[in-house]
C-alpha cells in the first residue's frame, strides 16, 4: 500500500523503495530502507506533513514526496 | 605564537593559516553549534564562502599547548550532496573549496539518542579519509531514557577516540580537547568494514586500479557510488575515457544479472552496519519505561489542531509584537541620540555648510538610520534562537508547512515573512531559519513584499487626506487593511512563479525533525544575536551608512548660487507679500531641492510616471526615500514648502498636498492618484537597508537588483493600472 493510505497510530513496515535517485534517495539515506519499520504518530493539523517514529527519532514527510515509498502495515 | 593575557583577543587575530585545521561535522540537530559554541565562545568569525550564499563560521579553539582553527561545518545528513550548501559543506571536509584547506581533524558530532541515522553519516564520511575523532552528544537524555552506552566498545568498533558530552554543564569539554589535541599529534583514521558484498568490493578494487592506471585517484568510496548510480556525476567524468566507461557498465550489468546489485544497495548495508553498531554498544535497561516520554506530552498540546494551533498564533503574536511595538522604544531612543549628536555636532560646524550637511544629514543620518534596525534585529533573533533551541521552531513548521508547501516554500517560511511585516531587515535575515537554499531564497525575494512599518506613515498620511475626509473612517480603515494584505496576496504567485522560472538548483524532499524538547542554551542564544547583529552592522550597515551619504549628496548638489537664490525669494515675496521668514527659507529649500542632481533626475522621469498621475514632485520624493521609505514625508514637505520636519499628523502637509495641481490646474491628487501612490510604495523596493540586507545574505548583487528590478517595475505597473481604472470610473 502507499505511505498515504497509512493512519496515525499505525505501525508499518517499508516494503519497497521505487526510485533510487533523487528525491527518493535522501528518503532512504534518512533511513527509510527496505525492511525498515515506522510508527505514524500524528499527521499535520491541515492533513500534511505526517510525523513518523523511526530508528529512534522524528521525522516529518509531505505526503506527495513519498510516491515511491512503498508500506504494509504491521501489528 | 604570542598571548596577551590583559587583553581580548578576538577571533581574528588568532587565526593564522599556520594553524591546524579541525572541522565540527555532523547530522542537523546533533548539537554541533552548540558544542561549537562551548569551544570557541566569543572568538568566532562569521563570513561568506566566495560565490555561495552559505555562511562560513570559524573560531579559535584554544587548547593546552596551542591555538586551533576550527569550522563550524554546515549539518550534514549525507555526504552524497544534492543542494548548494551541502556541496559545499561536503567540499569545506574534503578541502576540495577554493581557498580551503583540507582539515587537520575532523570532530564528528554525533547524537548518542539517534545513532543508526548518525552513524550512517559517520560510515560515508570514515571514507573521506580525514583522520576523526567522535564527540558523543547527548549521553545525558540516552541515560535518562534507561539506557547506557559502551564507550570503549564503540571506540573499538568505529577505530577512533570517543568522546561523551553532556552539553548543559559542559561536561566532557576538557576532555574532547585533549582528545583534539592527542590525535593532532597522532591521527588516527576510522577503519572497519561496511559489509558491502564481497563480490562488490572486489569489482570496485579492480576499477579503481585500472582508473589508477590513467592517472586519476579516486577513493573507493567514489569508484562504487559511480558504479551503484549510473547517474553520479563521476560517470559523466569518465565520458573522457570511453573504455572505463565501457568498464563500469559491464560491471555493473554483470553484478545486476548476479543479484549483488540490488536497488539501494549502499544505504541498505549502511544501515545494516549502524544497526549493528548500535545492537553492540546501547544497552537498554530492564527498568525502560513504556510511558509516552515527556516531549511526547508536550507535543500532545504543542501540535494538536486546535491547541497546537492556538498556541502558534499566541507565540507568533507574542514575536511580532515585540518587534512591531516593544523595540519602538529603543529605536526612538537610537534616532533620539542621534537627534541630539546631530544638534551638538551642527554648531561645530557651521561654519562650513557643506560639512555640516555632510556630517550631520550624510554621516550621521546614516549611522543612526542603520543602527535603528539593531533593536528589532536583536530581539527577532533572541526568540528564534530561543525557538531552535527548545524545538519549538521544528513545531511551528509541521504546523505550517501545507500553507506555505503549495507555492514551494515550506513551514518555516512564517517567521521570515511575519517579522517582514514589521520590518523586512530582521525578516530577511530570519530567512536562515531555512536550510534549504531554494526556499530560502525565495523567501527573501518576497519578504520586502510584506507591508512593513515604514511604509505606515505614508499610508496614514495618504488615507488621512484623500481617504478618511470624502469616504469616512470604515473606508479609511479599509484602506489601511487592504494596503497590508495587498503584498501577501501579490507575494504568492510571485513565490510560484519564482520558484519555477528563477531559482535554479535541484530540489530535496522537505524533511523536517521534530527533536525532543529542551531547555535553550543561553550562551547560544547571547552568541546568536550578538553575531547577527555584528554582521548587520559590519556588512550591510558599512553598504547602508555609504548610500546614504551618496543619496545626501545626489539631493544637496549642485547648490544654488547666490543670485538664483535671491532670484527664488524675489519671486516668492512676489507672489506672497509679507510673507513670515520661516516660509521664505523653507521656498529655498524647495528650490534647491528642485534643483539637485535628485531633483533634476526627478523630472526626467516625470514622463513616465504621468501615466500613474504622478508628477515630479511626487517621483522625487520617492527618490529621495531610497535611504529609508519614512523619509518619503518628510520629502513631501520639503517640496511642498513646508520643510523637512512635518510629519503625517501635521495638518499642514495634507492641506497642501490637496490644493496641489498639475501646471494646466487640474489638481494634482485625486483619491485615485493617493491609492496609486500607496500601492505603488507597498510594491516597490525604495529602502537600500533592505537591499544591502539581500546582498549580505545572500553573498552576491545579483539578487538585490533583481529584487529590485522585479519589484519596481511590478510597483508601476501596478499604479499605472490603478490610475486608468480611476480615469475609467471618472476619477
Amino acid at each position: 500500500m502507499s505511505f498515504n493510505a497509512l493512519k496515525k497510530g499505525m505501525n508499518a513496515r517499508v516494503t519497497r523503495v521505487s526510485s533510487d535517485s533523487g528525491e527518493m534517495h535522501r528518503l532512504l539515506e534518512m533511513g527509510l530502507t527496505e525492511g525498515t519499520t515506522f510508527r505514524v504518530v500524528k499527521v499535520a493539523p491541515f492533513g500534511d506533513p505526517v510525523e513518523i517514529d523511526l530508528r529512534g527519532y522524528r521525522l516529518c514527510l509531505r505526503k506527495n514526496e513519498t510516491k515511491g515509498l512503498e508500506v504494509e502495515p504491521v501489528e | 605564537m604570542k598571548s596577551n593575557l590583559s587583553n581580548k583577543p578576538s577571533a581574528k587575530s588568532e587565526l593564522h593559516s599556520d594553524q591546524p585545521l579541525i572541522a565540527l561535522v555532523g547530522n542537523p540537530n546533533a548539537g554541533k553549534t552548540t558544542l561549537f559554541n562551548s569551544l570557541t565562545g566569543s572568538y568566532q568569525k562569521v563570513g561568506n564562502y566566495p560565490g555561495v550564499t552559505v555562511e562560513k563560521v570559524s573560531g579559535a579553539l584554544r587548547l593546552d599547548a596551542q591555538t586551533v582553527e576550527c569550522i563550524d561545518v554546515p549539518g550534514l545528513y549525507s555526504m552524497y550532496a544534492v543542494s548548494e550548501d551541502e556541496r559545499v559543506a561536503v567540499e569545506v571536509i574534503e578541502g576540495t573549496l577554493a581557498n580551503s584547506r583540507r582539515p587537520d581533524l575532523l570532530v564528528c558530532v554525533l547524537d548518542a539518542t539517534n545513532l543508526e541515522r548518525n552513524l550512517y553519516f559517520f560510515s560515508q564520511l570514515a571514507e573521506a579519509r580525514n583522520p576523526m575523532v567522535v564527540a558523543l552528544t547527548m549521553v545525558d537524555r540516552l541515560q535518562q531514557s534507561g539506557q547506557s552506552i559502551d564507550l570503549p566498545k564503540m571506540s573499538n568498533l568505529l577505530a577512533v577516540e570517543v568522546v561523551p558530552m553532556v552539553g548543559h554543564r559542559d561536561k566532557g569539554l576538557q576532555e574532547l580537547k585533549d582528545a583534539i589535541e592527542r590525535n593532532l599529534a597522532s591521527p588516527r583514521f576510522p577503519v572497519f568494514d561496511i559489509g558491502f558484498p564481497d563480490a562488490l568490493e572486489t569489482c570496485v578494487a579492480s576499477l579503481r586500479e585500472r582508473v589508477a592506471r590513467v592517472g586519476i585517484d579516486f577513493t573507493k568510496s567514489d569508484i562504487r557510488k559511480a558504479l551503484l548510480d549510473p547517474e553520479d556525476p563521476f560517470n559523466t567524468f569518465l565520458k573522457d575515457f570511453p573504455e572505463m566507461q565501457d568498464a563500469f557498465r559491464e560491471a555493473r550489468e554483470r553484478l545486476t544479472r548476479e543479484g549483488v546489485i540490488k536497488p539501494a544497495l549502499e544505504v541498505s548495508s549502511r544501515y545494516q552496519w549502524a544497526s549493528m553498531v548500535k545492537r553492540a554498544v546501547v544497552r537498554e535497561s530492564t527498568t525502560a519505561s513504556r510511558n509516552l516520554s515527556l516531549t511526547d506530552r508536550i507535543d500532545l498540546v504543542l501540535t494538536h489542531r486546535v491547541f497546537g494551533l492556538v498556541v502558534f498564533l499566541t507565540v507568533m503574536y507574542l514575536v511580532f509584537q515585540s518587534i512591531y511595538t516593544f523595540a519602538q522604544p529603543l529605536m526612538n531612543g537610537i534616532l533620539a541620540s542621534f537627534g541630539w549628536l546631530k544638534d551638538m555636532v551642527g554648531p561645530h560646524l557651521a561654519q562650513w555648510p557643506v560639512v555640516r550637511s555632510l556630517v550631520v544629514d550624510g554621516v550621521l543620518g546614516g549611522v543612526g538610520g542603520m543602527l535603528v534596525f539593531l533593536p528589532q534585529i536583536l530581539i527577532l533573533f533572541m526568540f528564534i534562537a530561543m525557538l531552535e533551541g527548545t524545538g519549538y521552531l521544528s513545531r511551528a513548521a509541521f504546523l505550517m508547512d501545507r500553507l506555505f508547501g503549495w507555492c514551494g516554500l515550506n513551514g518555516r517560511a512564517f517567521i521570515p515573512l511575519l517579522s517582514s511585516f514589521a520590518c523586512a531587515i530582521p525578516g530577511i535575515m530570519a530567512a536562515r531559519v531555512m536550510p534549504d537554499r531554494n526556499s530560502r531564497l525565495a523567501t527573501i525575494l518576497v519578504a520586502p513584499l510584506m507591508s512593513c512599518s515604514a511604509r505606515l506613515p505614508v499610508y496614514l498620511l495618504l488615507i488621512g487626506a484623500f481617504i478618511q475626509p470624502r469616504y469616512g473612517p470604515i473606508w479609511a480603515g479599509f484602506a489601511l487593511f487592504a494596503m497590508h494584505l495587498l503584498g501577501l496576496v501579490v507575494a504568492i504567485p510571485i513565490v510560484w512563479f519564482l520558484n519555477r522560472k528563477v531559482i535554479r538548483g535541484k530540489r530535496l524532499p522537505f524533511l523536517l525533525e521534530l527533536p525532543p524538547y529542551q531547555w535553550p542554551r543561553w550562551r547560544d542564544v547571547w552568541i546568536a544575536m550578538y553575531f547577527r547583529a555584528k554582521i548587520f552592522v559590519k556588512t550591510a550597515g558599512t553598504i547602508i551608512v555609504f548610500m546614504s551619504v551618496l543619496i545626501w549628496g545626489l539631493s544637496y548638489f549642485p547648490r544654488l548660487s547666490t543670485q538664483q537664490r535671491a532670484g527664488v525669494v524675489q519671486h516668492y515675496l512676489g507672489s506672497n507679500p509679507g510673507a513670515p521668514k520661516d516660509d521664505v527659507a523653507k521656498e529655498v529649500d524647495r528650490a534647491q531641492l528642485a534643483n539637485s542632481i535628485l531633483g533634476r533626475f526627478g523630472k526626467a522621469i516625470e514622463p513616465a510616471f504621468v501615466p500613474a498621475g504622478f508628477d515630479w514632485r511626487i517621483t522625487t520624493s520617492i527618490l529621495s526615500a531610497f535611504p529609508a521609505r519614512e523619509t518619503v514625508v518628510p520629502s513631501l514637505g520639503i517640496i511642498f514648502s513646508l520643510g523637512g520636519d512635518v510629519d503625517e499628523k501635521s495638518p499642514d502637509l495634507p492641506k497642501a498636498l490637496n490644493e496641489a495641481t498639475w501646471p494646466d490646474g487640474r489638481p494634482l491628487f485625486t483619491p485615485w492618484t493617493a491609492v496609486g501612490l500607496m500601492v505603488f510604495f507597498a510594491l516597490c523596493a525604495q529602502c537600500m537597508a533592505t537591499l544591502a540586507t539581500v546582498k549580505r545574505e545572500t553573498n552576491s548583487w545579483k539578487w538585490p537588483l533583481f529584487m529590485f528590478t522585479y519589484m519596481t517595475v511590478l510597483a508601476y505597473i501596478a499604479a499605472v493600472a490603478v490610475q486608468q481604472i480611476g480615469r475609467w470610473f471618472g476619477g
